[in-house]
C-alpha cells in the first residue's frame, strides 16, 4: 500500500470540461456534488483506503521571512491569480493504477446540469522513509 | 470498576494535593496512579470512603515521586511555606480547580484544554480526538498548560467571568469523536451552577441548554444546515427549552444582568415562538440593545440587524446594517438575507456567493453557496 495526495485546486490547473461556477447550479444540483464527494470518501473508508480530507478556504496568502527582527512578508490577504488548493484527501493504496482509477472517480462527480464536472485533479505520491529491509 | 464514579473524584482528589502544595503536574501524575491502583485493587477490597482512600493513597505517589526527585529541596520548600492549617475556607474544592484552569496566564485553547482535563476528567485521546488532533500532540499542550500554572497558589478567588468564558469556548468548540463537547460543556456548567450563586453562571446554563435543545433541528439527514426558520420545531427539545427558561426567569428576577442572560433571553424568544412567523422580533431587538450595551460587540450589532430587519421590515435592518464595518465575519450574509427580503434578488445572489468564499466552516459554506444557487436559478428562469 501507498498513501497518494489527491489535490482539487480552485484555480491554478486546467479549466474543466464542465465549468459552470458553484452558484450558478441548482440547489438540488450542489446537493448531489455533495453528496457523491461523501459517497466516495464513505466506500474508500469500507475498502481500507481511505485515509483523511479536508476542504480549505478559498482565501490564502503567500508568505515568506524578510531578515532578522522583521515582520515576515506576505502578498497581501487576498490571492488573486496564483494557484490555490480547494482540498485534498489522502488515500492509501496498492497500486498507481488505483490512485489514477480513484481520481478519475472524483474528477466525475456531477456539477451543473447532472453532468459529471471533469475537472482536473492533481495526485501525487507521498514520499515514504526508507524500507527498514533492502535487498 | 465505577468509571463515573472516578471520574468525578478525580477534580477534588487533584485539587486537594495541589492545596496541599504539590505543583499541578505532580499531584495529576500522583492522582492517575492512584486511579490505576484502585483499578487494581477496589473490585476485590471497595474502601468506604473511595474519596478518602484516593487522597491518602495519590498523596503516598506524590511523596514517593518527590522523595525520589532531585528537586525535593525546592518542593519540600514550598509546602513548607504552606499556610498552617487552620479553618477550611467554605470554598469548594472542585471550584478552584475551575479558576486554576481558567487562569489568565493561559490561552483560551489551553485553558479550555486543562478545564476538559483536570475538570472533566477526560482522557488526553477523548480531548484529542474531539479536537481533531494527534493524541501526542494535545498531550504537549496539555503539559505545557500545566507548566504554565505549575507555580499558581490558591490564595485568591478567581474570575467568574473568565472560567464562564472557557465554559462557553467549550460548548462552541461542537463535537467529533465519542466525546461531544456541547453536553462536556453542559455537564461543567451544571457542576459548576450548583457551586456557585451566580445570575451569569445561571445565565450562562440556561443559554447552553436552550441551543442544545434545538440541535438536533438544525441539520439535516445529509448533514446540511437547516435555519432557523425552517426547522422542524416539532424536534427541539421541549423539556430542555423548559428548564432553560425556568433557569433563566429565575436568574433575570435578581436583577444583575449580564450577557449569558441576555443572550439567553434571546434564545428563549426563539423556542417560545411554535413558529417562525410568530418569533417576538420587537422584544428580540431590545435584548439585542441590551446586548451591545453590556458588551459593544460588533458581532452582537451584526445580530441586532438581522432582528431590526424582521421586526421592522428589511429596509431597516440594512439601515442598521450600513453603520457596520463590512470586514466582520457574515456581514455578506447578512446583508444577502436582507437585499433578498427587500426584493433585490441580484445582489443578494452576489453576497450569497461571496459570503460562500468566506465561509469559516463546509456546512456553512455549502448552505451559502446553494442559497446563490438558489437565487440565480430563480432569476434565470
Amino acid at each position: 500500500m501507498a498513501k497518494y495526495l489527491l489535490l482539487k485546486h480552485y484555480r491554478g490547473a486546467p479549466a474543466s470540461v464542465n465549468d459552470v461556477p458553484m452558484d450558478q447550479w441548482s440547489p438540488e444540483e450542489i446537493s448531489a456534488h455533495v453528496q457523491y464527494m461523501n459517497d466516495f470518501a464513505a466506500r474508500l473508508e469500507k475498502t481500507g483506503e481511505f485515509v483523511g480530507g479536508q476542504a480549505l478556504a478559498a482565501e490564502g496568502a503567500w508568505v515568506r521571512y524578510d531578515g532578522a527582527g522583521r515582520p515576515p512578508v506576505t502578498d497581501g490577504p487576498f490571492a488573486e491569480t496564483k494557484d490555490l488548493i480547494a482540498g485534498w484527501m489522502i488515500i492509501d493504496v496498492d497500486s498507481y493504477e488505483r490512485a489514477v482509477e480513484l481520481a478519475g472517480e472524483l474528477s466525475a462527480a456531477p456539477g451543473a446540469g447532472g453532468k459529471p464536472i471533469h475537472e482536473w485533479l492533481e495526485v501525487r505520491p507521498f514520499l515514504a522513509a526508507p524500507p527498514t529491509i533492502t535487498e | 470498576m465505577d468509571e463515573v464514579l472516578l471520574r468525578s473524584l478525580t477534580p477534588s482528589v487533584l485539587t486537594v494535593l495541589v492545596r496541599r502544595g504539590a505543583d499541578f503536574a505532580a499531584a495529576e501524575d500522583a492522582v492517575q496512579d492512584a486511579l490505576v491502583e484502585a483499578v487494581r485493587v477496589w473490585a476485590a477490597d471497595p474502601p468506604r470512603d473511595a474519596k478518602g482512600w484516593l487522597i491518602t493513597v495519590a498523596w503516598r505517589k506524590f511523596l514517593d515521586a518527590t522523595r525520589a526527585d532531585a528537586a525535593r529541596r525546592r518542593r519540600e520548600d514550598r509546602v513548607e511555606e504552606e499556610p498552617a492549617p487552620g479553618p477550611t475556607p467554605a470554598m469548594d474544592d472542585t471550584l478552584q480547580l475551575y479558576f486554576l484552569c481558567a487562569h489568565p496566564s493561559l490561552t483560551p485553547a489551553s485553558a479550555v484544554a486543562l478545564t476538559l482535563r483536570a475538570v472533566g476528567g477526560l482522557t488526553t485521546r477523548q480531548i484529542a480526538e474531539a479536537y481533531l488532533v494527534p493524541e501526542a500532540t494535545m498531550a504537549q499542550r496539555i503539559s505545557r498548560a500545566k507548566r504554565t500554572v505549575s507555580g499558581v497558589r490558591f490564595d485568591r478567588p478567581g474570575d467568574v467571568a473568565t472560567v464562564l468564558r472557557v465554559l462557553y469556548l467549550v460548548f462552541n468548540e461542537g463535537y467529533s469523536g465519542d466525546v461531544d463537547l456541547a453536553a462536556e460543556a453542559i455537564r461543567l456548567t451544571r457542576q459548576l451552577a450548583a457551586r456557585i450563586d451566580h445570575p451569569e453562571v445561571a445565565g450562562l446554563l440556561a443559554l447552553m441548554l436552550l441551543h442544545h435543545a434545538r440541535r438536533t433541528a438544525r441539520t439535516s439527514s445529509d448533514g446540511s444546515l437547516v435555519p432557523l426558520a425552517e426547522q422542524d420545531r416539532g424536534r427541539w427539545d421541549t423539556a430542555l427549552i423548559a428548564e432553560g427558561v425556568g433557569i433563566l426567569q429565575a436568574a433575570l428576577a435578581r436583577d444583575r444582568l449580564g450577557e449569558y442572560q441576555a443572550q439567553a433571553a434571546v434564545a428563549a424568544l426563539h423556542a417560545d415562538a411554535s413558529a417562525a412567523e410568530e418569533t417576538d422580533w420587537v422584544q428580540i431587538v431590545e435584548w439585542y440593545d441590551e446586548l451591545a450595551r453590556l458588551t459593544d460587540s460588533p458581532v452582537v450589532r451584526l445580530n441586532r440587524a438581522v432582528a431590526v430587519g424582521e421586526a421592522d421590515g428589511a429596509r431597516a435592518g440594512l439601515a442598521a446594517l450600513a453603520v457596520l464595518d463590512a470586514s466582520l465575519p457574515r456581514h455578506a450574509a447578512v446583508a444577502a438575507y436582507l437585499h433578498e427580503r427587500d426584493g433585490d434578488l441580484a445582489t443578494a445572489a452576489r453576497l450569497y456567493a461571496e459570503a460562500a468564499h468566506k465561509a469559516p466552516n463546509l456546512a456553512e459554506r455549502d448552505h451559502l453557496t446553494r442559497q446563490a444557487a438558489r437565487l440565480n436559478a430563480r432569476r434565470g428562469q
